[in-house]
């Protein structure tokens, strides 16, 4: 985003472009500044977790029965030897560069980890998402509309129990039920063995890349083992965005506009989603947006269940071996991605509400 | 005998409230003919209570009952949701205090009033374009080209009245209840927005109900006033009456308005009697 | 509260907590309070939740004298047992009875939870506080700290400490209340802006009191309220993380009943003996779900709009 892009989304009102142009470029050194704290913050912390607490990054690397030599061969490789600012500053700079050392589990650099593992969740997360927006949105529109009814009790209590349910436990009883029991749904994995070399793969969704190859068995195969946990992950996203809808709309009810448009004559369908809707809909990107990133959350343990070779799975088994640097450098993505989401859906408030522009 | 345009016979309405049901009316009646009348009384007089039960807007849980609540004969109570979302806007208008709020903020103002339009009247899009235009001209807006593409954050406290009046007078109703239609506005434009309105409603050939707790604006606007307390109606007058009204509770209001003809140390707060209350129920 | 209570005559405390009017404003409190307590007892919910959460305190306190097994004593011949009479929930692979674990989980799971709300509770009460009431430099260091713990969604957060830390129970209380206080903080801070500038502080101060003292003695108290409701309303996600870390075996560990754990080590009977994962599973639900309703009600009952 460059303050360029921001100022296109403002009105071309000629005689007041100018200020609105110092006060777009001020938002965004101030949004930028704001940013950049926050990222040198997240680089302090992950390197407060990795340096400062208890595990001992040689011991971890080595193993409890290092020789003394050996020991101290790797702490002056990982440069344990220098002063803390140093390390910091080397910390800081290689992870600008997107370098988090190489991984013990893999033995390879762990950026290069993620990037192969990451679209596995991607795929995943994106499905869910799609699934939880879907039916998490009108759920909780039709809750606030139809608000101490029946209807509004019954998405209570779904949203509740979304809430509440530990997801990994409703993925098992989902892979009981509808994977052993019915067998409605694929076997846990990704895709079949059979197909897992067959696949050309060009954007790592093999959703996408089944279809691209035209490979409609294929397709058949990775649909049915992805629709169990993305539900279950979307589950948890739709309990939450179905709450937050209704809470939004219930606002924008009891709005004075709602009263004029119901004076109006408009019907019950228009004053909701064609009046109240349209003026939470800014509130809503960043509610989904902020699911979205919560979904890589259940992925951690949600992959873990499913035997999803995704990012979850690679933190699990990292964190399982104190693999810190994989562990670290995961974390940081995850912060990072967050950051990231939080910024898009704010820009996208600015462009989008009138108010603001 | 021809019905008139409203009457409203024994309106209560009572809200949930910890102890039981709080009454929000008891008991009012009135009739209206084509004719302007006003309401007056203190905040929490029940006058916008009344204007939305005749609409039928209160929140649902709002208990609404009455004798009669007819318009031109027509049984509003009795009415379905359906048939009152013609009535709403087509037959009855209603504009609101303050069009900061009032005006949905995300939809031009050009939108908003073909809306109205078009939910009553059928026809094409530029046709309800074309009335669109000529109404905001109607309603004295001096470009009306231009204000048409305006979001209401834009506009001025004036400017929204008239684009609000000219959003509810659009399907020509034959009643307008006003509530409060000045009070958010700066005081230099109430008296312009006012006669935006009057010239409208007398243009269409309307009944007016305005609501107001401004005692010499309702005299000098309207033809009647209803002097609300308490739920309840107080006192009836002709307008260039209001000065000989005869309610301890009328007069209290008139001698707690600040007089023009001489300073005063000190305002007059009405004092109230627990009486009246009980009075009109009798 | 230092002042003396208001005598009453015997019996009338009802009528006195239900006089349409308050004479002191010490009653208005009370008041107030009792009020909120009828609404909260009269949200059918949120008293549902109430009610099961103490059922389950008490069962976690008394647990081990209402079932004649012991929660580690193995008896291979009974192992894999469906529910029945003898194990109303079954026994699991080493022939442990199920629901004897399940109560010795309570303890663990209730005790995890409340040593995270004492722990995280005060830190964010504290930082939020003193950060609202002293602003400046202060203010804008500990909500940077804030922004960037909640960069992370908690479970990460609480991932990556337990991996620096050691697997382990009190790692896990330790490292779920790292990634607790910020929010507990933020809230805390914006209820300290409110009161920061009214008159009974600037009073306070003109007294000469000094800031630690006037945050812990008038601003941490108003305060207070909301950061118990955000706790419990907290609550249930804290459980979820420390059942979270148990399943991935980065909490408590396998001979502990822990629930968390249980599941995980049920997990690969699955499919033969559904009851060794799918019963502690569900009592994870089951006080996530109370403590929800719980929270629930308590929001109702403090946000006026739901009069
Ligand atoms: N949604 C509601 N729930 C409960 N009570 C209500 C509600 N709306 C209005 N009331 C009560 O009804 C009474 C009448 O309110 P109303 O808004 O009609 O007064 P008003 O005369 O229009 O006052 P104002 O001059 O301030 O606009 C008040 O006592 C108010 O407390
Ligand atoms: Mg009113």
């Amino acid at each position: 985003m460059s303050a360029g892009d921001l100022a296109n989304s403002v009105s071309s009102n000629r005689s007041a472009s100018s200020m609105r142009w110092g006060r777009a470029a001020r938002e965004f050194l101030k949004t930028a500044a704001s940013v950049s704290v926050t990222i040198l913050g997240l680089l302090a912390l992950t390197f407060f977790i990795g340096r400062l607490l208890p595990l001992d990054p040689v011991l971890a690397i080595l193993g409890d029965d290092a020789s003394q030599e050996a020991y101290e061969r790797m702490v002056i490789k990982l440069g344990l030897d220098k002063p803390m600012w140093e390390q910091f500053i080397t910390y800081l700079w290689n992870s600008l560069h997107f370098d988090f050392g190489m991984s013990l589990t893999s033995g390879k650099p762990v950026t290069e980890d993620i990037l192969r593992v990451f679209p596995a969740t991607l795929e995943l997360a994106t499905v869910a998402m799609i699934l939880g927006t879907g039916l998490g949105i009108p759920l909780g529109v039709l809750a606030a509309a139809n608000r101490d009814t029946w209807i509004d009790q019954v998405v209570r209590v779904i949203s509740l129990i979304g809430y509440s349910a530990p997801i990994f436990w409703l993925g098992l009883l989902g892979l009981v039920v509808f994977y052993a029991g019915l067998g409605w749904v694929g076997a846990p994995g990704r895709i079949d063995i059979v197909y897992q070399y067959d696949l050309e793969t060009r954007t790592g969704l093999y959703l996408i890349d089944s279809l691209l190859a035209g490979r409609l068995d294929i397709f058949a195969d990775v649909f049915g083992r992805i629709v169990m946990p993305a539900a279950i992950l979307a589950y948890g996203a739709m309990a939450y965005i179905s709450r937050m809808t209704r809470s939004f709309m219930l606002e924008q009810l009891s709005q004075e506009y709602i009263i004029a448009a119901q004076a109006k004559g408009a019907s019950r369908l228009s004053v909701v989603w064609g009046h109240a809707f349209p003026n939470i809909a800014v509130q809503l990107v960043t509610v989904v947006a902020l699911s979205y990133a919560f979904l890589l959350e259940g992925a951690v343990l949600t992959e873990t269940v499913f035997a999803w070779p995704g990012f979850g799975r690679y933190l699990t088994t990292a964190l399982l071996r104190a693999d810190m640097n994989a562990v670290l450098g995961c974390t940081l993505i995850v912060g990072l991605i967050f950051i990231t989401l939080n910024l898009l859906s704010d820009v996208f408030y600015r462009i989008f509400d009138p108010r603001t522009r | 005998m021809t019905d008139p345009l409203l009457e409203v016979r024994n309106l209560r309405v009572a809200y949930p409230s910890a102890h039981g049901y709080s009454d929000a009316l008891r008991g009012i009646s009135f009739t209206l003919g084509r004719e302007k009348l006003g309401i007056v009384g203190e905040s929490g007089s029940g006058k916008s209570t009344a204007g939305r039960a005749i609409m039928r807007l209160l929140p649902p849980k709002a208990r609404v009952t009455a004798d009669a609540l007819r318009l031109s004969g027509f049984d509003l109570l009795g009415a379905s949701e359906r048939q009152m979302r013609d009535i709403r806007g087509g037959r009855i208008a209603m504009i609101l205090q303050d069009p900061r709020y009032a005006l949905n903020p995300l939809k031009t103002v050009g939108a908003q009033i073909m809306e109205s339009y078009r939910i009553h009247i059928k026809g094409s899009r530029a046709e309800a374009r074309d009335r669109m235009l000529a109404m905001l001209e109607d309603v004295r807006i001096r470009d009306p080209q231009r204000v048409t593409g305006l979001y209401p954050h834009e506009l001025s406290g004036g400017m929204g009245q008239r684009v609000m009046i000219a959003m509810m007078l659009i399907p020509s109703p034959k009643l307008v209840i006003a509530d409060e239609p000045t009070s958010a506005l700066d005081v230099t434009v109430r008296g312009q927005i006012l006669d935006v309105l009057n010239e409208r409603v007398e243009a269409q050939g309307a009944g007016l109900i305005l609501i107001s707790h401004d005692l010499p604006l309702v005299s000098d606007f309207c033809d009647r006033v209803l002097v609300m307390y308490g739920g309840q109606i107080m006192e009836e007058l002709a307008a260039h009456d209001l000065s000989q009204a005869s309610h301890p509770y009328t007069i209290a209001l008139n001698a707690s308005l600040p007089p023009l003809d001489h300073a005063v140390d000190e305002l007059i707060v009405p004092e109230y009697d627990p009486t009246w209350l009980t009075e009109a129920t009798e | 509260m230092t002042d003396t209570p208001v005598m009453q005559p015997r019996g009338s405390l009802r009528e006195w907590l239900r006089a349409p009017t308050a004479s002191s404003p010490r009653q208005a409190r009370a008041q107030a309070v009792w009020r909120g307590w009828q609404r909260l007892i009269t949200n059918r919910a949120a008293f549902a939740g109430l009610i099961v959460l103490l059922i389950l305190v008490t069962l976690a306190v008394v647990g081990p004298w209402l079932t004649p097994y012991s929660v580690m004593g193995q008896d291979l011949s009974v192992r894999l047992q469906p529910p029945s009479a003898q194990h109303l929930l079954g026994t699991d692979d080493l022939g442990r009875d199920i629901l004897t674990r399940i109560l010795y989980g309570a303890r663990i799971t209730l005790m995890m939870a409340a040593l995270v709300a004492v722990i995280a509770g005060p830190i964010g009460l504290a930082v939020g506080a003193t950060a609202g009431y002293l602003g400046g430099w202060f203010d804008i260091v500990a909500m940077r700290l804030v922004d960037v713990f909640l960069s992370f969604p908690s479970l990460i957060l609480a991932l990556a400490f337990v991996a620096a830390l050691g697997p382990g129970i009190e790692n896990a209380v330790i490292a779920i209340s790292l990634s607790a206080w910020p929010p507990i903080a933020r809230l805390a801070r914006a209820e300290a802006l409110t009161v920061r500038k009214s008159d009974y502080i600037a009073a306070a101060r003109l007294q000469g009191a000094s800031p630690m003292r006037l945050i812990m003695k008038h601003v941490m108290p108003i305060c207070l309220p909301s950061v118990v409701v955000r706790v419990t309303l907290n609550m249930a996600g804290i459980i979820l993380t420390a059942a979270g870390l148990g399943f991935l075996g980065l909490g408590a560990q396998p001979p502990s009943p822990e629930w968390g754990a249980m599941l995980a080590s049920g997990r690969q009977f699955m499919l033969t003996s559904w009851w060794l994962a799918a019963t502690p599973g569900a009592a994870i639900m089951l006080v996530s779900l109370s403590f929800n309703l719980l929270g629930d009600g308590l929001r109702d009952v403090l946000d006026p709009r739901n009069d």
